[in-house]
This record gives structure tokens, C-alpha cells and sequence, in this order.
């Protein structure tokens, strides 16, 4: 069982609390009207399905109830950081 | 005095019974001991062949004495007799033999074991498909793994959180001296090990630690730590599982050497522990040699005969054999030679053998045979006579005559294998180590060193400085002290030992394939030629092999046989061990039982229910209940004796002829609030929500941003920049975090605020030709004409004497009054509204009735009629979908992918029977062709399917493919009895399909 740090409550609490939340980052179109079915469907379906280090929304479902992000290494589960959303993360698979 | 039980072994005497028949044993025992001690050879049969079975190891490794204890409520199967502590009156049977594990008919089967190889059961029994099921009940009844209990559990278990600096695994040498140094620092240490009593291996030593016997010296150290505040000692549990984020879970077993069940108290305990760091000090498990007919009752491990005769005082036999490859087990024969009973020899596969403890044997005038291997025994539910031969350095063939020893204990050693298994749950990759001859485990992946035996450290001395190094070393990691060892290291007696022999399979004078069997695995049977033959059949990864031979399946995990295993697997295919690799561990170390995972979650604490306000008038009323979600609803009030049909007709009927009401306080509602709160609305919705004014209501749709359905309700305008939003009962929560996925992570510039108000409001709906009429006795500060109080308007007001908010809407499609008051005066409301009602003959109905009259107005049920691949379009909802709207709401661009607008979707259609009797079962299929052959070709499904009183005939709703330009084609459903029903494809509104029943 994980041990996240809720960068909101300034807590590491258990994953019992948390709900997962799916690739973080990925920014919705402005116009989506624009797209062409197949950049829709990027937009919708496509995830990059990391191994290593990928950046991920989890949601302190029974806590805050606010979401944030987090740098998680797929192979070995380690929590490398969790930071707001709509804030960059310092650990990125480039800098690793 | 039982036979085999040593005159200087006393203690209380405990009663038992083990397949019936009545033994004694001595306070201490374990069930294994104690049968030894009673002299009974045979304790089981194996899995696939039957073959008698008797006490083989003496704790976790244990493949034979698979037992079940006790009978009814309280009985555990497939416990292992070796970890069973005796108590009075204990009642155990053998789980595999029938009728008896002394004549046993499947036994009958052994003896044409050439004709079950591995992949029997795949190669035999899975044609013609058919007759599997046949099949399957002969080989469960002839496999048996024990009898679960029919009755429920009459014990409770619970579960404890806990937080540690350093946790402790294992309390053995090594774990006994980490504890020490961890706790001495002031770090919260927990230990824990599965055995009753804390020393482990020296337990049964007679090595002499700082000038104590080796049991004092432990009970000097236990008493120790007992002394310290910050230390937890936790016998009796096993640490079953390491999980991600150094969380472990610890089975306490509180009360099960007291007897079946617990006499008051928590049986057993799981303990939930997230610990800073651990220190894995699990042991070894001793190896045994792999020869013909190794299976025998009377061989057994060096180290476990040497247990039974020193903690035990039971002698397993009378003449014993030890067979080695290396020095360890020499002491076996010290402690026998000790007993008084006879040594017939030690036979070692090596050549010179002539360590320290070699000498002493020696030096006793006990037989050394090298350079010999024991390539057989002989007897039939007893050993009788060991087979031996002089073998080659390389112990791979048989180089010289046979000779027979008479015997009845053969003590086995093929050196030890590190207990890996909990480093192994953390990801780390055992490394092989010829040195060792073993693995040992991998590099770490979380906060965990390992000492000791389960480090490949096997001499005592270096147990106890590892120990010692990890216990610093872990308190200086988790913040405490400075991570040197403070205590002086122990003084011990060493020996000099001479390098083991790595012999994986001992030769025998037939080959592999010819030679009887030569047992790995005990428990599922699993031989040498079996997985030479896995090889020939072209299996070749470590992975496969396993799954195809059972190697290490069994209840034991493959404790004892997997490295023997694996080593023969590579010969086969002409690799290293390393190469060959090792399968993986993973949780539960042992079998756990489900008391303990479950804990108090059981019966009404398994899930919380939630009732409404009016929850115990429906109770007083005779209210038969569904579950929705966590909910307890009415489903229908019988009256009478009525069947549900006759109620659900008899509530439906009033609804259409007078007036019926529903407690609909389970909807979820969401209050919304906030300058831009019309704004996420209307991009949450399909429909716009930016003209509702206040007073007003509007139906939306939800949508997932794929364009599919997700969630549907009414949602209402009550004030500027203040909404309410109802949802569907099951979907509420997630409606909730739908909300605040996307205000939170795509728009946090639009100041909107949601607070889940489900909970504080109650809901009573009135609905029928004379709601207004109930709602006008009770209701005088609203203006109740429809000019004034049209259908989608909400109105405050007050409802006997309690402030109240009324909404027109309607789902039955009569004319409706949704009365919400605070949850506290629900049920006062409800009564008053029943009263008022009485003159219009009120009936309160439940959602069987709710579901027939939505199901009439073709109103879908979001979850039922649609499933996640549905459109608004797919459900002849085009008019919810505002097409005018600037903002692109969730979902809109995806309604028009080239398979949202596919012409073959499956569409909401209504299906009426020919035979308006006939009521479809929901789920059943619908084809256009009822000739064609099977597999049919399947157009779609049935959704919802009711008989519907108001119309005399039955309705449902179905999805069918192309289904809005199918109208008037008659389909077919087949159903599973044989049956095929025809319908006709109708509008899917069966009732007053222009809607002027609820605009009045």
C-alpha cells in the first residue's frame, strides 16, 4: 500500500484515501471543433503508459478532496514527489 | 509413556485424537511432535498419487502433515501439524486419504503413476469439453485440500494499525540481537516471529552462546527486551506479506494453541505495520536430497529429526541413517547417538569428509560412509532399508555395487536455502550464489536489510554479528543512535567446516525416467523425470515448467523443493542455476485465513447502509427492501399476501388513477454556488443552463468526454449564482469527483463551490391526477395552478408547518410534487402527506413501481438502459443537446467521431411481445433471424422488461442495432430455456406518448 504526501493537507497519509487519477498534464483543446477525429482521439485514448518515471493525478478523495499531481516510478513504485496542480514537477524522465 | 517420546521429556499430558483414534501428548508439542512421538508413520496422501505420507520437516516447510482441525463452525483446513500446538482435547483428521490414509482406494492410482506425467489433467480430462464438469468433481473429490466450514465463524478477529521504526522479522539469532541494538537506541522496535516461543534455531541447539546454554541465553535476551517500553514482542506471528512503501501485514495468532475457538477474546489479529525499516531475519529452510523413493514415511530432514529429539524429547524411530552433503548435518547424528538409540551411519557424498564435527562423530564410533550417496529407500508405509552406492565426484552417476542398510529413519541434508520469500514480495531478484549453493536475496528495493541464515550467513557467529550490524544499521536509518553495534558480540564455540557439496538429484543406478520415483515437490507429486519430461516436451522458461509440472503449487509454496527443482530443470536444459533463474514469491508466505483479512468488516459492519428519514414507517409498513448502492429502498409494500407483481400492479394502478408517493430521498444532490456557476454547469451538461432562471428547473445529461452517457438528473436555479443539482442515486459520489476533476485540474479560473447535500434533505414525491389536491390540504402559501406553478418550476413554501422546497418534475409522467424538507422533519412531512391522502386513497409504492411507470413514459435509468457506450443520440435524446452552445461541453466533440455517428448503433427502441403475457428477462438477446444457426447472429439486448398493469400487456426497452429506423420489425429473443419470444419494435413510449398527463 502507497504512502503519499498530500502537498494540500502537508501530509503522508495512506492509499486508502486516494483515489488514482490517470496521466497528469495532459491538457484539454481549446477547440476541440477544430480537431480532426484522429487528434481527438489522441486527445482522448492515448496515454504514454510510462516505464520509469511518469506524472500522475491523484485525488485525496477522503481527505481534501482536492487533486494534485505526482512523480511516480512505474517499476518500482516509489513516490518521487507530488506537487499542486497547475504547477510544473521538478523530477522529469529528461533530468532523471 | 508414548513409544517413541525420551524418558527425559516431561510435562502435562494433553488428550487427542487424530483421525479418530485417541493419542496423549506433552504440553509443548506440536501436533507433529506429539504423533511422532506416538509412533504414527502415516499422516496424509498425497495430492495426485496418493502415496502415504508422514511428518517430513518440523515448521513452515512442511509438505505432509496437511491437516484439518477440529469440525463445524470452527474448523481450519490444510493447517500443517508441525505449526499446530497441541491442547487438550484436540481433534485433527488427514486432509488427502480416503477412506483412511492407511487403505486408501485412490491409492490404486500410485501404483500406475507412469501413467499420470505432468499436463495429466490438461492432456486428459479437457476433451470433449463437455465432460469437464464431470470430471472436475471426480478430481476435486479424490484431490481434497480439507473441508471449509459450512456455518459461520463463531470467532472475531480484528485488525491493528501500527507504526515502528524498526520492524523485526524473525527472532532467531540474528533478529534477537538487531532487536537488542535497535532498541537500545530508543527506536520503536517490533519483533516478530510465527513460532510460539522466540530463539529459533537455537531453540534446539545445544551450542553454548557467552557460557549459557543456547535456550538460556535466548531467555536472558527475550527478557531483556521485554523490559523495554519502546519494544513490542509479538510470538505466535507471521509476517505473511511485504507490500510497496515498507507496509507489512502480521498474522497474530492469539488464541489457537488454546483450543478450536477462542473462549473469549479476538482469535487472531492482523496487524497492518508501516515500518521506517525492517530487518528480515528469517532463517533458512534445509534442503532435502532428491533419491528414489524419497517420499517414505521415516525420511525426514536432518534438522527436524534434531529438533524433535532436542525441544521435543521425541526420538522418530529407532535406527537411523543420515544422509549429507556437508557438515551441518553431522550434529543429527550426535543428538540421536545421544538418545541411546542406534546410529547405523552416516553416508556423505563427499569424499574426505573431516570437519570438526565430522571428528567427533567419528569419535564416537559412529560408521562414516564416503563418497556414497543413498540412492533408495524401501518399505512400504515405513522405511525398512536404505539402498547405497559409492558415487562419482561430480555425484552424477553410480560407480560401484549396491548396498542395503537396514533402517528405519533416513535424516536427509542437501545444505540450506535462505527463506527469501519476504525480500522476494518487494521486487528484489534472488541472486544465485555457488558458494552458497543457494539464493540469496536481491539487491534491496525498499527500507530493508536482511541477516543471518535468510543473508546465506549459516554459522552462528556470523548470525549474530550481522544481526547485531542490521539492528544499528536500521536504527541509525530510521533517525536513532549511531549505527554501530553497542553490545559486545557474543562468544561462541566455532567449528571448522568443510565446503558442501551442491547435489541436486542423486544418481541412481536406472536413469531418470526408469528409476523409481525420485520425489521434489511431496505435496503435488512432482518428480525429477517429471520435469525432465516438462523439458522434452519443449518447456523451457523456469515460469512454465511450474505451471505445467505443479512444481512448488502446493500449500507449502515449494518451500523445500524448488531450488532441487530448478537445479534439475537446468541440467535438463544444459544451463546454470543462475541462467535457469528462480520463480517469483509472492504474499502470503503462509496460508492466511479470511477472519483475520476481514477483521470486523463482517455482517453489518461489512458496509455501511444508509435509510432515510422515513426508513422505519416503510419498516412499520411492511416494506420489502432493495439495496441501491449503499441504500436501503423500498422496493414494494406488499399488502396482504400479495406476490410483488400484485403489488407493483396495485401501487402502479394508483399512481395512474389517483395518486401514489415515493420516498426519493436517495437522490444525490449537489448544491452549487459561485459567480461562474452557470458557466461549469452548462459545460458539465449537454443542454444550457446560462437563461435558467430562478424558480426554474432543467433536465440534463452528463457526458464523459468520449461523448457516452455518464449521468442524468434534474437541476434547478435557486437564486442568482446558486444551483442545486440532483443526480442519480448511484451516481452521486462520482458525479461529486467528476465536478471537481474538472473545476479543480482544467478550469480553476471559474469560481464555482460543491457541497454534497444528499444527507440533509428529504424527499417525498407526490404524483398522480390528485397530488394537487394532497399537496393543496397541506401546502396553503403556494400558488398551486398550473398558470401559477407549471411543470419544471420549483417553488419555497411551507408543508405542514415545515419550510419546504417543491419541485414540478416528473418521472412517471403524471403530475408530480417533489416535496424536499430538511432530513429531520422527513418522516413528520411523509406522515402529514399520508394523512392528507387518505381521501384519495394515497399509496405509497416503492421502486419496482418507480422503475414500471418510467419504463411506461420510455424515461431511461441511466446505468441500467444505457452502459457506457451510449450516446444521447443512441437514446432518441438528440433534444437534450443544446447545438447553439459557444462553449464546447464535455463530450460534444466526441458526438461526432465517425463511430458516434455510425448508422448500426445500438439505439433505444421499445420491444412489446406478441404475446403481451410473455415478459422478457432483462439481459436476453435479440436476433432478427430466429432460424439461423448458432452462434446467432446478435442485434442487441433487452434492458428493462416489465408487465405493466396500466396497459394490460407487457413492455420492455432494448437496445438494438439500427433500432430507430426499425420500427415494426418483429425480432426474436432466445432464451436460455429454449424458449424464443417474438416482439415487435415499437416507440419505447408505451404510455400517453404526447405527455399532457403530468402538464395539467
Amino acid at each position: 500500500m502507497l504512502l503519499i504526501h498530500c502537498p494540500h493537507c502537508q501530509e503522508y497519509r495512506d492509499e486508502e484515501e486516494f483515489s488514482y487519477g490517470g496521466e497528469a498534464h495532459i491538457v484539454r483543446p481549446l477547440e476541440p471543433e477544430a480537431l480532426s477525429d484522429e487528434e481527438w482521439g489522441d486527445y482522448l485514448f492515448f496515454r504514454t503508459n510510462s516505464r520509469g518515471i511518469h506524472h500522475e493525478m491523484w485525488y485525496h478523495l477522503v481527505g481534501c478532496r482536492r487533486y494534485f499531481n505526482a512523480t511516480r516510478n512505474t517499476v518500482t513504485y516509489e513516490i518521487l514527489e507530488t506537487y499542486k496542480t497547475g504547477t510544473q514537477p521538478t523530477i522529469t524522465g529528461a533530468n532523471l | 509413556m508414548s513409544l517413541n517420546r525420551l524418558q527425559t521429556h516431561t510435562g502435562t499430558t494433553l488428550d487427542f485424537t487424530f483421525n479418530g483414534k485417541a493419542y496423549q501428548g506433552i504440553a509443548g508439542d506440536t501436533l507433529a511432535s506429539a504423533l511422532l512421538a506416538n509412533g504414527v508413520n502415516v499422516v496424509g496422501r498425497s495430492f495426485k498419487f496418493a502415496r502415504p505420507r508422514g511428518i517430513f520437516g518440523h515448521g513452515a516447510e512442511e509438505p505432509n502433515g496437511i491437516i484439518q482441525l477440529g469440525s463445524g463452525a470452527g474448523t481450519v483446513p490444510n493447517l500443517k501439524a508441525t505449526q499446530v500446538e497441541l491442547y487438550q482435547d484436540l481433534e485433527a483428521s488427514s486432509v488427502n486419504g480416503w477412506p483412511s490414509v492407511n487403505y486408501d482406494v485412490m491409492g490404486i492410482i500410485g501404483a500406475f503413476g507412469r501413467l499420470m506425467p505432468p499436463g495429466f489433467y490438461y492432456k486428459t480430462f479437457m476433451y470433449p469439453k463437455k465432460l469437464w464438469m464431470t470430471y472436475e468433481r471426480f478430481i476435486r473429490k479424490a484431490a481434497g485440500l480439507g473441508a471449509t466450514p459450512v456455518e459461520a465463524d463463531p470467532d472475531s478477529y480484528d485488525k491493528l494499525n501500527q507504526h515502528c521504526d524498526v520492524l523485526v522479522v524473525g527472532a532467531g539469532p540474528a533478529g534477537l540481537v538487531a532487536a537488542r541494538e535497535a532498541a537500545r537506541t530508543g527506536a520503536r522496535v517490533i519483533v516478530a516471529d510465527e513460532q510460539s516461543e522466540f530463539g529459533g534455531s537455537l531453540l534446539a541447539s545445544k551450542q553454548a552462546i557467552d557460557g549459557l546454554q543456547a535456550t538460556n541465553w535466548v531467555a536472558s535476551l527475550v527478557a531483556e527486551l521485554r523490559a523495554c517500553n519502546n519494544v513490542q514482542l509479538l510470538p505466535r506471528s507471521t509476517v505473511f506479506g511485504y507490500y510497496d512503501h515498507n507496509f507489512l501485514t502480521i498474522l497474530e495468532r492469539r488464541t489457537d494453541h488454546l483450543g478450536l475457538t477462542a473462549a473469549q477474546g479476538v482469535r487472531q489479529r492482523m496487524h497492518r505495520v508501516r515500518a521506517a525499516q525492517v530487518v528480515l531475519a528469517t532463517g533458512a529452510f534445509e534442503r532435502p536430497l532428491v533419491f528414489a523413493h524419497n517420499d517414505i514415511p521415516g525420511v525426514m530432514l536432518a534438522s527436524s529429526v534434531s529438533t524433535y529429539v532436542n525441544r521435543y524429547g521425541v526420538a522418530p524411530g529407532n535406527k537411523l541413517v543420515v544422509f549429507t552433503t556437508n557438515d551441518n548435518a553431522y550434529q543429527t547424528a550426535l543428538d540421536w547417538h545421544e538418545t541411546g538409540r542406534d546410529v547405523v551411519a552416516v553416508i556423505d557424498t563427499r569424499s574426505n569428509p573431516s570437519g570438526d564435527i565430522v571428528a567427533a562423530v567419528k569419535a564416537k564410533g559412529i560408521s562414516v560412509i564416503a563418497g556414497h550417496g543413498l540412492i533408495e529407500a524401501q518399505g512400504n508405509q515405513r522405511v525398512k532399508r536404505a539402498l547405497i552406492a559409492p558415487i562419482n565426484a561430480l555425484g552424477t552417476e553410480v560407480t560401484g555395487p549396491v548396498r542395503r542398510l537396514d533402517c528405519d529413519l533416513i535424516a536427509c541434508s542437501g545444505g540450506w536455502s535462505p527463506a527469501i520469500h519476504l525480500s522476494s514480495h518487494t521486487g528484489a531478484k534472488p541472486v544465485w550464489d555457488e558458494s552458497i549453493v543457494g539464493f540469496r536475496p536481491g539487491e534491496s528495493k525498499q527500507q530493508e536489510r536482511s541477516a543471518g541464515a535468510c543473508r546465506g550467513t549459516f554459522d552462528l557467529i556470523g548470525c549474530l554479528a550481522e544481526g547485531a550490524t542490521a539492528g544499528a544499521e536500521a536504527a541509525k536509518m530510521s533517525g536513532y543512535g549511531e549505527g554501530i553495534p553497542q553490545f559486545p558480540c557474543s562468544a561462541v564455540e566455532e567449528f571448522v567446516e568443510q565446503p558442501q557439496q551442491a547435489l541436486f538429484l542423486v544418481p541412481h543406478i536406472k536413469s531418470i525416467s526408469r528409476a523409481p520415483s525420485q520425489f521434489v515437490d511431496f505435496q503435488l507429486d512432482v518428480s525429477a523425470s517429471g520435469i525432465e519430461l516438462a523439458v522434452r516436451e519443449g518447456f523451457e522458461s523456469v515460469e512454465h515448467v511450474k505451471r505445467y509440472t505443479a512444481l512448488g503449487f502446493g500449500t507449502d509454496q515449494g518451500k523445500l523443493g524448488n531450488i532441487n527443482g530448478m537445479a534439475i530443470l537446468a541440467n535438463a536444459l544444459d544451463q546454470t542455476i543462475a541462467e535457469t533463474g528462480t520463480t517469483i514469491f509472492r504474499p502470503s508466505y503462509t496460508p492466511t485465513t479470511f477472519g483475520a483479512i476481514a477483521g470486523r468488516d463482517v455482517t453489518n459492519l461489512f458496509d455501511p447502509e444508509r435509510y432515510t428519514a422515513m426508513h422505519r414507517w416503510h419498516v412499520e409498513q411492511g416494506a420489502e427492501f432493495e439495496d441501491v448502492g449503499q441504500w436501503k429502498r423500498p422496493w414494494y409494500f406488499p399488502q396482504n399476501n400479495e406476490t410483488m407483481q400484485e403489488s407493483v400492479n396495485r401501487e402502479g394502478l394508483a399512481v395512474r388513477n389517483t395518486v401514489g408517493i415515493l420516498d426519493a430521498s436517495t437522490l444525490g444532490k449537489i448544491d452549487i454556488q459561485g459567480p461562474d456557476a452557470a458557466e461549469f454547469i452548462t459545460r458539465m451538461y449537454t443542454n444550457s443552463y446560462l437563461k435558467l432562471a430562478p424558480g426554474k428547473c432543467r433536465y440534463g445529461v452528463m457526458l464523459k468526454e468520449d461523448g457516452m452517457i455518464f449521468d442524468d438528473g434534474v437541476c434547478a436555479c435557486l437564486g442568482e449564482n446558486h444551483y442545486l443539482m440532483f443526480t442519480t442515486t448511484g451516481g452521486a459520489a462520482g458525479v461529486l469527483a467528476w465536478l471537481e476533476l474538472w473545476q479543480q485540474t482544467e478550469w480553476p479560473d471559474l469560481q464555482v463551490y460543491f457541497t454534497s447535500v444528499t444527507d440533509h434533505w428529504t424527499t417525498a414525491t407526490v404524483t398522480g391526477p390528485n397530488a394537487r389536491k394532497v399537496i393543496a390540504k397541506v401546502c396553503s402559501d403556494i400558488e398551486l395552478s398550473n398558470e401559477a406553478f407549471s411543470f419544471m418550476d420549483w417553488r419555497d413554501g411551507t408543508v405542514a408547518g415545515v419550510k419546504a422546497r417543491i419541485f414540478r418534475i416528473s418521472f412517471t409522467g403524471e403530475l408530480s410534487y417533489e416535496v424536499n424538507v430538511p432530513a429531520h422533519y422527513g418522516r413528520h412531512v411523509w406522515e402529514a402527506l399520508m394523512a392528507a391522502g387518505e381521501e384519495f386513497n394515497i399509496t405509497p409504492y416503492g421502486t419496482e413501481t418507480m422503475h414500471v411507470l418510467r419504463a411506461e413514459k420510455g424515461f431511461i435509468i441511466v446505468g441500467q438502459d444505457t452502459d457506457g457506450s451510449m450516446t444521447p443520440a443512441d437514446m432518441n435524446m438528440d433534444w437534450v443537446v443544446g447545438k447553439n452552445k459557444t462553449f464546447s461541453f464535455v463530450g460534444k466533440r466526441s458526438l461526432y467521431r465517425s463511430d458516434s455517428v455510425r448508422e448500426n448503433r445500438k439505439q433505444l427502441v421499445g420491444l412489446k411481445t406478441l404475446q403481451g403475457s410473455d415478459v422478457l428477462p432483462e439481459g436476453a438477446q435479440v436476433v432478427f433471424d430466429a432460424k439461423q444457426k448458432i452462434p446467432m447472429s446478435m442485434q442487441g439486448h433487452v434492458t428493462s422488461s416489465y408487465f405493466s398493469a396500466s396497459l394490460g400487456h407487457s413492455i420492455a426497452l432494448a437496445v438494438v442495432k439500427g433500432g430507430h429506423s426499425r420500427l415494426g420489425l418483429i425480432v426474436h429473443c432466445p432464451l436460455a430455456d429454449g424458449r424464443i419470444i417474438a416482439a415487435e419494435i415499437v416507440s419505447s413510449v408505451f404510455y400517453d406518448p404526447k405527455g399532457e398527463r403530468h402538464h395539467v
